[in-house]
């Protein structure tokens, strides 16, 4: 049997990519002061607008999901079964 | 009538000669079909090439033009693919369901009139079912009936717009539909209906996980982008279409977050990017309809390619559910690593598929100065990425927890068909110019500028944050066996309850209206007519005998009011008897007598 491939269980790695995660977002969050944008809408000329929108956006939609969506409409597996 | 082949024909009539083959002839077969398709497409002269007269009306089965000839190439792409991917399944009805399935999807986008697109449209709705029944298990047979009924509702919606539609305007040619009438309007939810319009979308969450591993692959292909193609053709620049399609770009992605089922999740994603197509189509200038095109030909590989990898999950491991998955990256490296090119081109990631053809759509919405539509698809772009297709199917399927599960990579036709779906979805990325070449309008397009990357990159990357400190805080919803319920609950519930509607309250007062009318009047008035006396006694006799007496009446027994009265009767027909002798006598007596 072949090695088994494990380069992403260990603790270092994780830890890795969760470093060069965090260090991308502070290198693409300071660009943005540097950048000279081609917009089409005032908004986009804010520094960190698609940043902070891409990770608010994120963060309201996993919420809605989970604490309204959820409440909603999960049901039993089961449910149109019975 | 030309010398031209239809490219439809072509595909359809290959689907009879597949079950007479058999072994690598098949296969062969099977790969070349698709390509020679693509071939005779390639050599098609643009025009009007196959008028049939039909009973007076003039059928135009082969309009080719630049809009029909891209969703053409990428229909005979992806049914290249999807065969190669399908091969080791050896499943007959599968392979003739798809090419006859690919075949009528070809007749719609070449299709130049309503009722040639009619015709096609329907023979798509049977041949996709059969892609659903060949599953085989309850559950599959069940999905394929409601979205077969769904279908054949649509395209019946379809039919009467169409038949209304030529009573208003006396001409069948499918060009551009002004929404102005009835008809117009019934055209217009025809194709709603195969473009999972938000309410009447359920059918394709519903059917698409329940389909053949090889089917879903082709299911998510043609049904809604033939739809996406008819309404670019029939209604683009309609601007019920914009707000159409930010409702489909914002609510699946709520409904992804919590779906265990990954091949759902995926179906909601496919919802999502079909909804940004609509509002490119709702925008309607040249570079908007561009968009959608690039789009749907980039979203066909993509989407295809993550079903393609969630397909070979579900064949190696018999699961599909995120609850019952993770850590596969250990023993299928190379399906992890198509899925993770599928993901990245539906994220729009730059040098990935979605990142030049999503933002045509984009930027046609900034110069239109639609700012609120900007905005919305941009909320949505971000929820593709942290919320579904984008981190969610790679993430759970193949890292998260160790599921303790090691499948072998799948067949080789399989990998195969993936990682050169995988290619392409890089290689548009890369190189859009090729894909621009194709588009139906020209195109001064260019995707790679530092704005645009670099901002793209800010929205990925700050939407992967916000996953990962959500997911490490414990706030992001773990996976839940369960089921969501979608608005397929109103027919799927409301089927149910109109069936206990029919079963109870129904039935007893059809029950009620049979005994009166079948029962009760008509023994009434026999009764009547036998003991007519007996019958009008009834309305004048007191309480405790009136009971009695019907009890009689009904059984047929004579009724006496008391005892006596039995002989009592007797005594007194005797003496009436006697008395009308008497008066007889005595009359016949008389006569003597006075003679």
């Amino acid at each position: 049997m072949k090695k088994e491939l494990k380069t992403f269980d260990s603790k270092i790695s994780v830890k890795i990519i969760l470093l060069i995660l965090y260090l991308s977002c502070a290198f693409l969050f300071l660009l943005d002061f540097l950048l000279h944008k081609h917009i089409y809408f005032n908004m986009e000329v804010w520094s960190g607008f698609y940043a902070v929108f891409g990770f608010v956006s994120s963060v309201v939609i996993i919420l809605i999901a989970k604490f309204l969506l959820r409440r909603l409409v999960m049901r039993q597996e089961n449910y149109y079964d019975k | 009538m030309t010398n031209n082949l239809h490219p439809a024909f072509i595909l359809i009539l290959a689907a009879f000669v597949v079950p007479f083959l058999r072994g690598k002839m098949k296969n062969v077969f099977l790969l070349m079909v698709p390509l020679l398709g693509l071939l005779n497409q390639v050599y098609l002269p643009e025009g009007n090439l196959w008028n049939i007269h039909f009973m007076n009306y003039q059928m135009d089965f082969l309009r080719v033009d630049k809009l029909s000839m891209i969703f053409g190439y990428i229909f005979h792409i992806i049914t290249f693919l999807g065969l190669l991917y399908a091969l080791n399944f050896k499943n007959n009805i599968e392979f003739v369901a798809a090419l006859i399935y690919a075949g009528s999807a070809l007749g719609v986008v070449f299709a130049g009139d309503l009722l040639t697109l009619f015709f096609f449209w329907e023979i798509m709705s049977v041949s996709s079912t059969c892609l659903i029944f060949a599953r085989k298990i309850p559950e599959a047979i069940k999905a394929g009936f409601r979205y077969f009924l769904v279908h054949l509702t649509g395209g019946l919606i379809l039919l009467i717009g169409i038949i209304l539609y030529f009573n208003e305007t006396g001409s069948l040619s499918f060009n551009n539909i002004v929404l102005n009438s009835t008809g117009a309007y019934l055209i217009f939810l025809g194709f709603g209906i195969n473009c999972a319009w938000p309410v009447i979308h359920s059918w394709l969450p519903d059917a698409y996980p329940q389909a053949t591993i090889a089917g879903a692959v082709f299911l998510s292909s043609f049904t809604t982008k033939t739809a996406v193609y008819v309404l670019a053709r029939g209604f683009s620049g309609v601007d019920l279409l914009i707000w159409i399609g930010l409702v489909m770009t914002v609510f699946p992605i709520f409904y992804a977050v919590i779906e265990n089922d990954l091949r759902r999740v995926l179906s909601y994603s496919l919802i999502n990017q079909v909804g940004f197509m609509v509002v490119g189509i709702g925008i309607g200038t040249n570079m908007a309809i561009n968009g959608v095109a690039a789009h749907a030909f980039a979203h066909i590989l993509y989407k295809a390619l993550l079903f393609m990898s969630m397909g070979a999950v579900l064949l190696q491991t018999g699961k599909i559910k995120a609850t019952e998955l993770g850590g596969l990256y250990k023993s299928m490296p190379i399906t992890a690593l198509c899925c993770i090119i599928g993901a990245a081109s539906i994220s729009a990631f730059p040098l990935f598929s979605g990142f030049v053809s999503k933002s045509i759509i984009m930027s046609a919405a900034g110069h239109e100065h639609l700012m609120l539509v900007w905005i919305v698809l941009l909320f949505a772009s971000a929820g593709a990425i942290s919320a579904e297709a984008g981190i969610k199917i790679p993430f759970f399927t193949f890292f998260s927890h160790d599921s303790g599960l090691r499948p072998k990579e799948p067949p080789l036709n399989m990998l195969v068909a993936m990682l050169v779906t995988a290619f392409l979805c890089l290689f548009i990325g890369i190189f859009p110019g090729y894909l621009y070449a194709f588009l139906p309008y020209p195109i001064n397009y260019v995707p790679y500028t530092s704005t645009h990357i670099i901002t793209q990159l800010q929205l990925l990357i700050f939407s992967a944050l916000a996953f990962t400190l959500l997911l490490r805080s414990g706030i992001y919803p773990s996976e839940i066996r369960s089921l969501n319920i979608d608005s397929d609950w109103l027919y799927r519930k409301g089927g149910k309850a109109f069936l206990w509607f029919v079963d109870n309250p129904m039935v007893k007062v059809s029950n009620v209206v049979k005994d009166t009318f079948f029962v009760i009047i008509p023994r009434i008035l026999n009764l009547f007519i036998l003991r007519p006396i007996a019958v009008l006694l009834l309305l004048f006799i007191e309480k405790e005998k009136k009971r009695e007496l019907k009890e009689a009446l009904f059984s047929g027994e004579i009724y006496y009011f008391n005892e006596i009265h039995k002989y009592w009767n007797i005594g007194l027909s005797v003496l009436i008897i006697i008395l009308l002798l008497s008066i007889y006598l005595l009359v016949f007596f008389l006569q003597h007598i006075y003679r």
